[in-house]
């Protein structure tokens, strides 16, 4: 890398790790000579259980699959991989799971590379003295952050900024394996660190962190290539079959954000509200336009999970039209009889598909107009134990409960499955979403240099 | 009178992080987004009824020109993934707004 450049590619090979890389993309996007391979592997979008439990949500042969292709095509090209939010969670299970699979790799290939991983765990004592200190707020919630809930908390992550990434580049990494991370960082922190716009970087990491979803038609793991200048960027899918219009990429814009129009992140946020977006070639597009706004204070997004207890549940449809008339107060009555063998410790729901099972409590249509309905009877308790035994007494209480007019005595469940009660392992639930204030973007994210 | 699903290219619901819901409704061109836009039918108070939430949970209704879009953000009833909730990644709560019908003279 040499500062002054005029021009820097970067490719994204796909939107998450794991998720399968077209080889043709990838083929294509290499022709192009990118200075970096960076991909984002994490989300919070699966749910709470996989950084709770220090698991990936993605499989193990697939995302070995994909890291793979992207180090056969690193090492041939002899340029940098950068990959954030390891392991989905991007916690300390999460970032190990990962290296185990990049170790496999390099001893089936006789790879070497300077590899830099970077943590982002929060230490609860460290946390806690921030609270203290005034320096914990609330996002999109609106409880505070206590000590007690830190406490509880089964694992917490933060989202590093570029600076982690561009300090392992300094350090001579080739292969960056990042924790939590906000998304963009990966796919900027090249040409962050060769001095581009930042408006723009962040900008164009926004577009390519979800590899090919900003091009049409969208379906499909794919690769997106971006190309930052000095003074905007292109994007374009290396995949000819696919193209990106104005549209496509001004849509991506809106893509799980709040606002389409400022776009917050570590130390700052970007501003499109002066953005520009032009068609230069049928398949590519130009942004300009973007400015980035620095903060007063450097801010870093918290992630953590509590376990609240084991599920248990089972699956059954019901297609008695007597039954589904007087469903509510059948099902009070199944709650009852449960109660009156288990009086507490543990929740009880019933998920009605046909009927709300869907919206819940945002469903307007409030009459059933299924002929059948499909049920899935669900207990949370504190031990798995307590979870299976009132599990399997609702199930039994709701297969031969009696109701008025009742004519189906032999049963008022159809169970597709034996056995039919399943083990849904431990439940999580997001308890922290907020931001902390630090001094330093690094602080938080030790970087380990390993010379595999 | 024609609902938004027959108007627009897309209608879409998907977390915005665990705590938020955004509902993106794209319209196929720009004549077909300012006519709409200009009907003025979306604001907190409608769209807390689509969904029968109060309208303080109703963050934000922006209309994004670059896109033809109009983004609207809510208030999750409950977090991601929490126990009772019924939609991890936000996906299948569109279709009230796609139905709901709005004034429209065929040109």
């Amino acid at each position: 890398m040499s500062p002054g450049r005029e021009r820097m590619t970067i490719l994204a090979p796909e939107g998450m790790l794991g998720y399968g890389i077209p080889v043709r993309s990838l083929a294509e996007g290499i022709k192009r000579e990118p200075d970096a391979i960076a991909v984002d592997a994490g989300s919070t979008d699966p749910g709470p259980y996989y950084l709770g439990a220090g698991v990936p949500f993605t499989s193990r042969r697939a995302v070995k699959r994909d890291l793979a292709m992207i180090l056969e095509a690193a090492h041939g090209l002899a340029i940098p991989v950068l990959i954030g939010s390891a392991g989905g969670g991007g916690g300390r299970p999460h970032l190990e799971w990962t290296l185990d699979v990049y170790h496999e790799i390099l001893r089936e290939h006789g790879y070497h590379f300077r590899t830099a991983v970077i943590g982002a765990e929060v230490d609860k004592a460290w946390l806690k003295r921030k609270i203290a200190q005034g320096l914990v707020v609330p996002l999109d919630l609106d409880r505070a952050l206590t000590a007690q809930e830190v406490d509880r908390s089964a694992r917490i992550v933060a989202q590093m900024g570029f600076e982690p990434f561009i300090r392992a580049l300094e350090l001579g990494a080739h292969v960056v394996i990042a924790g939590r991370a906000y998304d963009p960082a990966v796919i900027g922190a090249l040409p962050m660190r060769a001095g581009f716009d930042a408006g723009l970087v962040i900008h164009m990491g926004k577009i390519l962190e979800c590899g090919g979803a900003a091009a049409y038609p969208r379906h499909g793991a794919d690769s997106l290539l971006g190309v930052i200048e000095r003074d905007g960027f292109t994007v374009e899918p290396p995949n000819p079959d696919k193209i990106c219009s104005v549209a496509s990429v001004a849509a991506h814009s809106l893509y799980e954000k709040a606002d389409p129009y400022l776009l917050h992140l570590p130390g700052g946020a970007i501003d499109l509200r002066e953005t520009r977006f032009e068609q230069v070639t049928e398949r590519a597009v130009r942004v300009t336009g973007t400015r980035f706004i620095p903060a007063a204070a450097y801010t870093l997004k918290l992630e953590g999970v509590v376990r609240v207890g084991y599920r248990t549940l089972t699956i059954a449809g019901v297609r008695d039209p007597i039954l589904i008339a007087q469903l509510d107060t059948y099902l009070e009555n199944v709650r009852r009889r449960v109660a009156e063998t288990y009086p507490d410790g543990y929740r009880l729901l019933f998920h009605v598909y046909g009927r709300d099972g869907v919206m819940g409590r945002l469903e307007p249509t409030k009459e059933i107009r299924a002929h059948e309905l499909g049920l899935v009877i669900e207990v949370v308790a504190d031990d798995p134990d307590t979870s299976a035994a009132v599990l399997a007494l609702a199930r039994s209480v709701a297969l031969h409960a009696t109701y008025p007019g009742r004519k189906a005595i032999a049963g008022n469940l159809a169970l597709p499955f034996s056995p039919s009660d399943m083990k849904g392992g431990e439940v999580y639930e997001f308890n922290i979403h907020h931001l902390v204030t630090v001094e330093d973007p690094l602080e938080l994210f030790p970087i380990e240099i390993l010379d595999t | 009178m024609r609902t938004i699903g027959e108007l627009a290219a897309f209608v879409t619901s998907k977390n915005a992080g665990p705590f938020l819901l955004t509902l993106d409704i794209v319209f196929p061109d720009a004549e077909t987004y300012r006519r709409f836009t200009a009907l003025r039918v979306l604001d907190r108070g409608a769209v807390a009824g689509l969904y029968g939430v109060p309208a303080d949970d109703v963050l934000k209704i922006i209309e994004f020109d670059p896109a033809f879009a109009i983004k609207i953000t809510l208030r999750r009833p409950w977090g991601s993934g929490a126990v009772g909730e019924s939609d991890v990644y936000g996906a299948q709560q569109h279709v009230p707004l796609m139905e709901l019908r709005v004034p429209w003279e065929e040109p």
